[in-house]
């Protein structure tokens, strides 16, 4: 790449061709405020105005996330009419912005708030009316509130480059303009994954996980027996809510938080991940020996199931019947469990703390209520887990490590581990469906074909005689091309492991925010790297363990031989399968 | 789309075919639609949506954005009130004011009985006779206040015959 | 199908012909040529051009007399104009119960009918003639080229008229050579900036693109400006003519216009000048025989402001809201599907065949230093003679107010004159003398925008005329930008306080600053030029701000929170009109007694005074 000489603040630097200025200014130590624009221009509406500078050959100020740098151009941040300008765009956005900041769940990652922090932003400047405000609680996952937004765009673009459905838009103009779903409906009645991403990436408290804490509190007020379970995602990540390097894994920590927060079992969702790859490794070969419908496709996320049920209603034949890993946990806990420690599944509350909001949602499906029980009550994101630790006056990072507990379901695999990452069902699928056509373990154990942050992902291999060839999707943009392949009948695939967040659950919408002006100590292009040092952190656990195969698990063997019999039996399908709605309305009429 | 007829699906399905040769459409599908219907309902939004693969939010997006694409059907009669510069600086405020205390509804809304919409035009162009009305197309040249009621009237008396 | 130049000249030479027997009488005809402008339209010119050809078909005339429509006159506020040729007798303000009238006596006899005829504000005598009339005199059509001569909606008139031949003379030069005729013309941008037309299409050429794109902006939004109307309806053949030289300029092979719906008279006149021209062989393969090939395309705008602004353009052609793009990069290198585009004015268009017909040096002749040519204004508001008007760049504000615009009705002073629209400002006296182009008007605080201009008389309150645009630009930002969206929000908040009567000295300075903050973030022009007005009546009229703030009064008795209409007593024969049709029953009185207006009821609605036979009812 071609560089080129420029100057900042008078000080000569080289950068490359084609930089924006605030790409090369924050390449040279300069960190130039900025609202709407987001990593590497997948939102760049320039629509803020907050990162306006001044630089020669430019007529007037310029927005340094979308001018490019060239040859000789002499940039001043700290000019007073810069700095001017910007602190006025920051409070005429705050003029018309909800400023409940105190009681503002935001607040600390609020981008908006910082920003009017380092400009200067004077208080009740340029007060008067505000745009007219929509509030969408209706749906279990996503709070929508307008009177916080800024109208940046970041979820809009986020929802269509990760998924290529654009539930969000602008809508209206000027100053009564909002960003909603069509019509300003709720995400309730939109055909929303409720997967999140949009929440990940919203500057303010506009968009936010619907918080069931109180849920929780409730519950343990009721003195109900109430059961916590942890997501494979949240260990890798639970850390950056308390100041730790990302990709620093914290199981040990993690367990040692939730005893202290008066759980009466500390359990990992591990178990149900294991538990999902008999049931999912049998139901596959089974539909490979009896011809049934080929390929099979994961059911492990929500967000994936929402887009299938809504898009593709007509292909749910390919789903696995497998519940999610904490579906069949709440389950087994809310049946065997129960049965093992004499208690009245009714006096059980199940908490799940997931890296994702979609399992909000997912959790409160008919399909997961029998005779008035319901597997899981409720879901916390990480983020909401953070809050419940900081709200306890717990010193998260001073915490000794401690163990799940291990009575019934306290073992667990690294196959379920990684199942936090793409490509990590599939390879946990592998390695059992290895042992079973192999009949031996696979030597490496790792399958290195299907690892990695890419999108779309494919391998072959030979197992037993049998040729199988399998897809990784992450992000719904990148299942789209593997589901039309199936709607048309070419798909040359035996097993599809879809998720739906970018990345898989370590990018999941629950997981904690990662905004660079909050983690200084984190690279430059942390937005570029973050995934895959999550992935790393859930990798290195598994390379840690000594049970790495879902099939070894003693326990679950155990629970097999001694409540469910043997995988996909009647009793594992009255428990730990489900079933699909074809017939889901995507716009359900008001 | 669920209480969209058969008819209507087919004539929509019709409009954005006729223009499958053109290169982004989208505005030219809403433009006919608008005025072969009068409006352009979420229904119609979301079939237009299935059609062209534009996520239906986009659609809604750029619907509400354009100020003669329509929600909500008209009035049999849309009253435009131009408040260019030309008609305003001549009074034409006092002319939407007048129509808006006899009508009982103010710019941009439709009488209960479904006869008049109310709206404000932002120049049509007739600024040598300002200030000017344009009703259904017929322009009032030189309003003032005192034909107003006249002007209500003569549609009035047409009423909703067609 | 003229496939070739020798076809073109045979074709123009036949046509000419028959234009000037036409004209001439030659033709065996007398010709009535009704004008079908919008504003004539409006005011009835559809009906007379239906009754003349009804009339002559019923009398059977038909081979003595046809009657056709013409582009607008100009003169709007005198139509519908009715033409007779060869005699030359204009008639004005015509109605369709006149048509009979005139048939019998100047079409068939030699009578005129005086009542008929224009009348001169200042010498109060009779016209005929257009070419005696002062509102024409220092008019020169390069724009509305053919605009009040020819039929609009036949190309043999246009082409008998000098239509295609700037193509032809383009198509013997290199792209390059007729970029270097439109710089050496010093044709500037007609929508508003002034941007030099050939550097644009420069930048656009220079491109290295399989495919680029001309597009004519035709999306006037400025209120009270109906330049590109006017236009598109007189010369629709012009403005296709000027694209297609653009096309050839920058090695494009579609335009596309994008038109306000508004405008369905010029979008109609404009379509079949496009399936004229395609029939002929204007538009499509091999044009006159060349290598060249170009086709055009129609999209309607969707009653947005913000559209004009190029980048909001293109993205509503991509069916997008119409919402500007950052720059860079500019369109010329990534426009339209981001391919290389120009984006040129329907006005800056309809020059240039002007200028390859006739040569840069005649067309750089008009006009000052650095603003060449014409410029189209759509002249309104108080003001005698409101129309369409296109003279030389350089003519003084008082020769288009006074000499043209045939100065301001009922004896009122003028007070200012806003061009640029929502963009623009206000000038005053002191600026009347000022020759007008694009810089002399920047410098004095306002600009030439698109050729709107409004006189205002002492009756307007300039607050009002600042907030009238502010609610327009609040109305119409796209939402975009943060400075726009709230920015205006705000301005409009303070002025309407101000008007209210609640307004206070740091209303001046809030108003100020955010005045300033607009400008300098906002990311379009939109906003960046939406503080304009209230800058400018700010600077101009601060005596009138003082007046709202300080005494609580409007001067010029319109803003509605600071004024009272009152019954004068001397006056009032109590008639009790006023009091009969008051809305709210605010006025009472016995008969033949003065009345009296309870103010605590009335709602200022204006009627009692519209009412009023004996002016006894003023406001204060």
């Amino acid at each position: 790449m071609a560089k080129v000489n420029i100057k900042i603040e008078g000080h000569p630097y080289q950068v490359e061709e084609g930089l924006t200025i605030l790409e090369a200014a924050r390449e040279c130590g300069y960190e130039i405020p900025t609202l709407c624009s987001f990593n590497h221009g997948e939102c760049s509406l320039a629509s803020c105005r907050v990162c306006l500078v001044e630089a020669t050959g430019a007529r007037g100020l310029v927005a340094s996330c979308v001018y490019p740098v060239n040859e000789g151009m002499e940039i001043t941040i700290s000019s007073p009419k810069a700095v001017n300008a910007r602190r006025a765009s920051v409070e005429l956005l705050l003029s018309n912005h909800s400023m409940n900041c105190q009681q503002c769940d935001k607040n600390g990652h609020c981008e908006l708030l910082y920003v009017a922090q380092i400009t200067g932003a004077r208080e009740g400047k340029y007060l008067g009316s505000k745009t007219p405000t929509t509030v969408d609680e209706l749906s279990p996952s996503i709070v929508r509130d307008t009177s916080k937004c800024i109208l940046c765009g970041r979820c809009v673009a986020r929802c269509v480059a990760a998924h290529g459905i654009g539930i969000l838009g602008f809508e209206k103009r000027g100053f009564n303009t909002i960003v909603a779903p069509a019509a300003n409906r709720s995400f309730a009645e939109s055909p929303c994954l409720q997967c999140g991403q949009c929440v990940n990436v919203c500057p303010t408290g506009a968009l936010m996980e619907k918080s069931e804490i109180n849920l929780v509190d409730k519950a343990k007020m009721e003195g109900k027996f109430v059961v916590v379970q942890t997501a494979p995602a949240v260990r890798a990540t639970l850390g950056e809510e308390f100041g730790m390097p990302i990709g620093t894994p914290v199981t040990g920590k993690m367990v040692a938080a939730l005893k202290r927060l008066g759980f009466d079992r500390v359990y990992d969702t591990n178990f149900g991940a294991d538990l999902t790859i008999m049931e999912e490794a049998t139901e596959l070969l089974n539909r490979v020996k009896n011809g049934g419908v080929l390929p099979m496709i994961t059911s492990c996320s929500p967000g994936w199931i929402n887009y299938a049920e809504y898009y593709y209603g007509d292909q749910l034949d390919h789903l696995s019947s497998c519940k999610s890993p904490h579906q069949m946990q709440g389950a087994i806990i809310k049946s065997y469990f129960a049965e093992k420690n004499g208690l009245d599944p009714k006096d059980i509350f199940v908490v799940s703390i997931m890296p994702c909001t979609a399992k909000k949602f997912e959790k409160s499906r008919d399909q997961f209520k029998h005779d008035g029980i319901t597997d899981v009550d409720a879901v916390l994101t990480t983020r909401e887990l953070a809050k419940l630790i900081k709200r306890s006056g717990i010193n998260f990072t001073k915490l000794p490590d401690e163990e799940f507990d291990q009575d019934i379901m306290g073992e667990y695999s690294g196959a379920g581990v990684i199942f936090g990452a793409t490509g990590g069902v599939m390879e946990a699928a592998l390695r059992t469906a290895y042992f079973v056509l192999e009949g031996k373990e696979h030597e490496a154990i790792k399958f290195e074909q299907v690892r990695g942050m890419k999108g779309l992902k494919e391998a072959s291999f030979k197992l037993g005689g049998i040729d199988i060839k399998v897809a990784v999707a992450s992000g719904m943009r990148n299942a789209k091309v593997l589901l039309d392949q199936i709607r048309e009948g070419k798909s040359p695939y035996t097993f599809i492991e879809i998720m739906c967040c970018p990345g898989g659950c370590i990018n999941g919408g629950g997981q904690p925010y990662v905004k660079p002006q909050f983690l200084p100590n984190e690279d430059l292009n942390i937005l570029d790297t973050y995934r895959e040092k999550r992935a790393n952190a859930l990798y290195s656990e598994d390379e840690r363990l000594t049970l790495r195969q879902s099939h070894n698990n003693s326990q679950i063997k155990d629970l097999y031989a001694k409540f469910l019999g043997e995988p996909n039996s009647e009793k594992a399908h009255h428990l730990l399968h489900t079933t699909y709605n074809k017939t889901r309305v995507r716009f359900p009429e008001k | 789309m669920a209480h969209l007829s058969a008819s209507a699906v087919k004539q929509i399905t019709e409009i954005v075919k006729r223009y499958e040769n053109e290169r982004t459409p989208l505005m030219m599908i809403l433009s006919a639609i608008q005025s072969e219907y009068g409006y352009i309902p979420l229904d119609v939004q979301e079939l237009v949506s299935d059609l062209t693969g534009i996520p239906v939010a986009e659609i809604y997006g750029v619907v509400t954005f354009y100020s003669f694409f329509s929600l909500n059907p008209k009035g049999k009669y849309v009253v435009g009130v131009c408040l260019g510069t030309a008609c305003y600086v001549k009074g034409g405020q006092s002319i939407i004011d007048k129509f808006s205390e006899l009508l009982g509804v103010k710019p941009g809304e439709t009488t209960p009985d479904g006869l008049f919409t109310l709206s404000a035009l932002r120049c049509i162009g007739a600024c040598s006779i300002a200030p000017a009305v344009s009703i259904n197309g017929k322009v009032y040249p030189k309003m003032t206040v005192g034909k107003v009621q006249e002007v209500i009237d003569e549609y009035r008396k047409l009423g909703g015959a067609n | 199908m003229v496939k070739t130049e020798k076809d073109l000249e045979l074709t123009a030479k036949s046509c000419a012909k028959n234009l000037e027997d036409k004209f001439s009488g030659a033709s065996g005809k007398i010709a009535v040529l009704i004008c079908s402008g919008t504003g004539c339209l409006a005011t009835g010119a559809k009906d007379i051009l239906a009754t003349f050809q009804e009339e002559i078909k019923n009398r059977k005339l038909e081979a003595k007399v046809e009657a056709s429509k013409v582009g607008c006159f100009g003169f709007c506020s005198q139509g519908p104009f009715v033409k007779i040729m060869p005699k030359n007798i204009v008639y004005r303000g015509v109605k369709a119960s006149d048509v009979s009238e005139i048939l019998e006596k100047t079409v068939l006899g030699d009578e005129i009918i005086e009542r008929l005829l224009y009348v001169d504000p200042v010498t109060k005598e009779k016209v005929s003639k257009l070419e005696d009339m002062a509102f024409y005199k220092k008019q020169i059509k390069v724009a509305l080229y053919g605009c009040g001569i020819i039929n609009p909606e036949d190309i043999n008139e246009a082409l008998g008229y000098g239509a295609y031949q700037g193509l032809k003379r383009a198509l013997h030069m290199d792209p390059q050579e007729v970029i270097n005729e439109v710089l050496t013309a010093g044709l500037r941008g007609r929508g508003g900036g002034g941007f030099p037309t050939g550097r644009k299409w420069q930048f656009a050429h220079d491109q290295v693109s399989d495919e680029k794109y001309v597009v004519c902006n035709g999306d006037e939004g400025d209120p009270g400006a109906f330049m590109d109307e006017g236009i598109l309806e007189g010369n629709p053949l012009g403005v296709i003519e000027g694209m297609t030289i653009a096309g050839y300029a920058i090695g494009a092979k579609q335009g596309y216009f994008y038109v306000r719906a508004e405008y369905p008279t010029a979008v109609a006149r404009l379509r079949n000048a496009i399936k004229q021209a395609e029939e002929m062989g204007f538009l499509g393969n091999n044009i006159l025989g060349s290598n060249f090939s170009f086709n055009i395309g129609i999209r309607l705008g969707a009653g947005a402001f913000v559209c004009g602004e190029e980048t909001a353009l293109l993205n509503s052609i991509e069916g997008k809201r119409g919402m500007p793009r950052p720059r860079p990069p500019f369109p010329a290198v990534k426009g339209l599907w981001q391919k290389p585009s120009i984006i040129n004015n329907v006005e800056t268009l309809a020059c240039v065949p002007f200028i390859l017909r006739e040569g840069a040096s005649k067309f750089n002749a008009l006009g000052t230093e650095k603003s060449k040519g014409t410029k189209v204004f759509a002249l309104g508001g108080k003001v005698n003679n409101v129309g369409l008007v296109e003279v030389p760049m350089g003519i003084t504000l008082r020769e288009l107010i006074y000499d043209i615009g045939g100065g301001i009705p009922n004896g009122k002073k003028f007070k200012a004159i806003q061009t640029g629209g929502p963009s623009g400002g206000c000038l005053t006296e002191k600026d009347l003398d000022t020759p007008i182009d694009y810089d002399n008007l920047i410098a004095k605080g306002s600009m030439m925008g698109s050729g709107g201009a409004i006189v205002m008389d002492e009756d307007n309150c300039m607050v009002d005329v600042a907030k009238f645009y502010m609610d327009f630009i609040c109305d119409e930002s796209c939402g975009k930008c943060s400075p726009c969206r709230i920015g205006t929000k705000r301005m409009l908040e303070i002025l309407n306080k101000i008007t209210d009567g609640k307004g206070t000295l740091a209303d001046l300075d809030e108003l100020e600053e955010l005045a300033q903050v607009v400008k300098a973030n906002s990311v379009c022009g939109l906003g960046q030029t939406s503080a304009n007005p209230i800058v400018s009546t700010m600077k101009q009229f601060k005596d009138e701000y003082m007046a709202h703030i300080v005494d609580k009064k409007c001067p010029a008795h319109v803003c509605k929170s600071l004024m009272k209409y009152v019954i004068v007593a001397d006056k009032c024969k109590g008639c009790t009109l006023c009091a009969r049709n008051c809305p709210v029953n605010a006025i009472s009185g016995t008969v033949k007694q003065p009345h009296v207006i309870d103010q605590s009821k009335c709602i200022k609605c204006g009627l009692c005074q519209s009412n009023c036979r004996f002016d006894a009812i003023i406001k204060e």
